[in-house]
């Protein structure tokens, strides 16, 4: 509150400020967001209008690109395209006109699930596991406490991927290579670190005497935990959520390295397209398209959560 | 209602003491005031009281039942938090009804009782709103509602009136006060601020360093406190401590100081130390010329019909309120005189006080 009224106080004492804040912020959107219109306005053009020079940027919108992204092809003679008859579906025509004719589905929608399921089963499981050891730290006397805090957050103080070979003999030792029991466990390890630390940093924010007066009206101490200390927590678990998810959808090379068929997510797949038939831009546009929806539609969901809770609490209410 | 029985309640911390061998017991409907400094185990002993900590040693019983170890949520006590602890997420009467809701009170009894409570408290009309936009007094409100809905065997506050202006907090003292009149539950109210407590106590525990020095009526602590601590921490301004000789037999009826003799009352106990303390109230020290002692004035306050004069003398600065009459000002040289029948003399070792005449014998130095 307080906080807000000395930056409009800033803000009005100098237009010109104001104006360059503007401006640069303007500008800053622009660059973000131009790759990204970009890639999207790739996926609806067709595989020559992609790659023309000029770059086009009115063009004649067509599915071809989620079309190829979605299925396998292989290219025909005429005579044998005649023979077939008229086209059934409408990906069907979209296909032929380029002489080609589907032979089954692509397995892009199989990485795709696998991508949901890894990142948001793993991303759950860490906001939970997060919260509640998070509520312990802040609320019990923990022993070694502080050293345990230490220990959680040193797991982040290297690149994940500096454990990789260890974790790849593991897992294949273990037969949990190429499942997805095994990402999400993965992802849950790396994201528990940073679930505790920031949702600790909420809940020592909500005042004791909350939980204190709960127990007192009749709450046992679980339920005054999930009563009355998770909808104030609501804000940081949304954050630390988001957090979670972004990491896990994004992730490359464990999924790279530990994944090739069974529970292979999105990111290394959508590479793969380039390699498969050619340079097919608008395949992979719509490929990276349909990957950035998730998060986009997450954070669109809970950005008023979020909101409060990016300001770590810096905020009063 | 009931009555709280304290025995031999101790609260240590690893090696820190938090409260010390307390033992008292509070009335059936009484408002009982705990006082003292910051720090002093105020709050460890009520949220003992409460449930919410576990003594390491001693008794609680409430209504005659031992309670000492049996969760808060089974002793039917009701607590006021300092910052209120409402539920944000609530609305007024969901915060009121509450306790009742944990109780598995049907929704139409819940109802009726939170609206009963509410226009006790005033609040009616607000029933429905969240509580994240009240007024801190509307706020204090709803959280005394939330106690009185219970019908709780004892009230348990811990400096509700901690967070309000001093203005509002003087309002609220009264209506508290008016509510424990009408209400007539067992109060154990905590604050460290002696104003409130002498205002609204039937009776002042005052605590130091974790101990219970003494409990007593406002006007019996005030006039008769017996120790020094509790002298100094109560009234305003405060007591004044003159050094005065000791090793002094019973039967004594002054004291000698630096630069001059002090009436006192009859001392029924001997001052064995080889020093004491003599405690006079501003309101005991008259200006007169004739005075036992003699000092320079430091500053002359004006307090409506009378006034605070600051006199530097040979036993140190002393604080007197006199009739704002008497023209003095400040570099005038005055002499002070004693009202001996009220001085209260303490141990210069011990800093009890020591029995005489003001204790008729009561006080156990
Ligand atoms: N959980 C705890 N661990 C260690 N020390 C504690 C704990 N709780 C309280 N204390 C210590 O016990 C002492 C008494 O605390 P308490 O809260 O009862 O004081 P208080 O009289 O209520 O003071 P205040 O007026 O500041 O509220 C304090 O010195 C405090 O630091
Ligand atoms: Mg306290």
């Amino acid at each position: 509150m307080i906080r807000s009224a000395k930056m409009l106080k800033v803000g009005e004492s100098s237009g010109l400020s104001k104006w360059i804040a503007g401006i640069i912020v303007t500008f800053y959107a622009l660059v973000t967001v131009m790759p990204l219109l970009w890639i999207v306005a790739t996926s609806f053009k067709s595989p020559p209008d992609s790659i023309s020079y000029p770059p086009q940027i009115v063009f004649e919108p067509t599915l071809e690109g989620y079309v190829n992204l979605f299925t396998e092809r292989s290219r025909q003679t005429d005579e044998y395209i005649e023979k077939l008859g008229p086209p059934e579906t409408w990906y069907e025509e979209i296909v032929r006109e380029r002489n080609m004719v589907v032979t089954g589905p692509s397995r892009f929608a199989g990485r795709y699930w696998n991508s949901i399921f890894i990142g948001f089963g793993s991303t759950f499981l860490a906001v939970v596991l997060g919260t509640m050891a998070a509520y312990g730290f802040s609320r019990f006397k923990v022993p070694l406490k502080d050293d345990l805090l230490f220990f959680i957050l040193s797991t982040r103080m290297m690149p994940p991927i500096a454990v990789a070979i260890p974790i790849y003999l593991m897992y294949r030792e273990l037969g949990l290579s190429d499942t997805a029991l095994g990402m999400i466990i993965l992802y849950t390890a790396v994201n528990v670190s940073l679930a505790v630390w920031l949702l600790k940093g909420f809940v020592d924010e909500i005042p004791r005497e909350y939980e204190d007066a709960a127990l007192i009206d009749g709450y046992s101490r679980f339920q005054a935990f999930i009563k009355v200390v998770l909808p104030q927590m609501k804000a940081g678990i949304a954050a630390t959520a988001i957090f979670c998810l972004i990491f896990a959808w994004n992730e490359y090379a464990f999924a790279l390295l530990l994944t090739s068929g069974n529970a292979q997510t999105a990111p290394p797949f959508i590479p793969a397209i380039i390699g498969e038939g050619g340079l097919d831009w608008p395949a992979v546009s719509a490929g990276t398209t349909l990957f950035l929806l998730p998060i986009v539609i997450v954070t669109v969901v809970l950005r008023n959560q979020l909101l409060r809770g990016i300001t770590f609490g810096a905020v009063r209410k | 209602m009931a009555t709280i029985e304290i025995q031999n309640l101790c609260k240590t911390y690893g090696d820190f003491v938090a409260v010390r061998e307390s033992s008292f017991t509070i009335q059936d409907g009484e408002f009982f005031v705990m006082l003292g400094p910051s720090g002093c185990g105020k709050t460890t002993t009520l949220r003992m009281i409460a449930g919410l900590e576990v003594p390491t040693a001693g008794h609680i019983h409430l209504g005659g039942e031992e309670i000492t170890y049996s969760p808060g949520s089974q002793r039917n006590i009701a607590f006021v938090f300092q910052l209120f602890a409402l539920y944000p997420h609530m609305s007024v009467q969901d915060n009121i009804g509450f306790p009742l809701k944990v109780q598995g009170v049907s929704r139409k009894e819940r109802k009726n009782k939170v609206e009963e409570v509410a226009r006790m408290l005033q609040i009616d009309h607000i029933l429905k709103q969240g509580v994240g936009g009240l007024s801190s007094g509307d706020r204090q409100r709803v959280a005394l509602g939330r106690a009185l809905v219970r019908d709780a065997q004892a009230f348990l506050m811990d400096e509700p009136l901690g967070a309000l202006d001093a203005e509002f907090r003087d309002l609220m003292c009264e209506e508290l006060r008016l509510l424990h009149n009408r209400v007539g539950a067992t109060t154990v109210y905590v604050t460290h601020d002696q104003v409130e407590a002498m205002s609204m106590a039937d009776r002042i525990c005052v605590m130091e360093k974790g101990e219970v020095l003494q409990i007593a009526t406002p006007d019996e602590i005030y006039a008769r406190p017996t120790s020094k601590f509790v002298g100094g921490f109560i009234g305003s301004p405060s007591m004044n401590f003159l050094p005065a000789q000791g090793g002094i037999d019973s039967g004594a009826k002054s004291l000698a100081v630096k630069g001059g003799e002090v009436a006192i009352p009859e001392m029924y106990q001997a001052i064995t130390s080889d020093s004491a303390w003599i405690g006079a109230r501003p309101e005991h020290i008259t200006l007169s010329d004739q005075g036992a002692l003699r000092g320079e004035t430091v500053s002359v306050e004006y307090m409506g019909s009378r006034q605070l004069v600051v006199v530097d003398t040979e036993c140190g600065r002393l604080r007197v309120r006199s009739d704002n009459h008497i023209p003095v000002k400040t570099g005038d040289n005055v002499g002070l005189d004693f009202d001996a029948d009220a001085l209260v003399v303490f141990d210069g070792h011990t800093e009890k006080a020591i029995d005489s005449a003001l204790f008729g014998g009561t006080a156990h130095g």
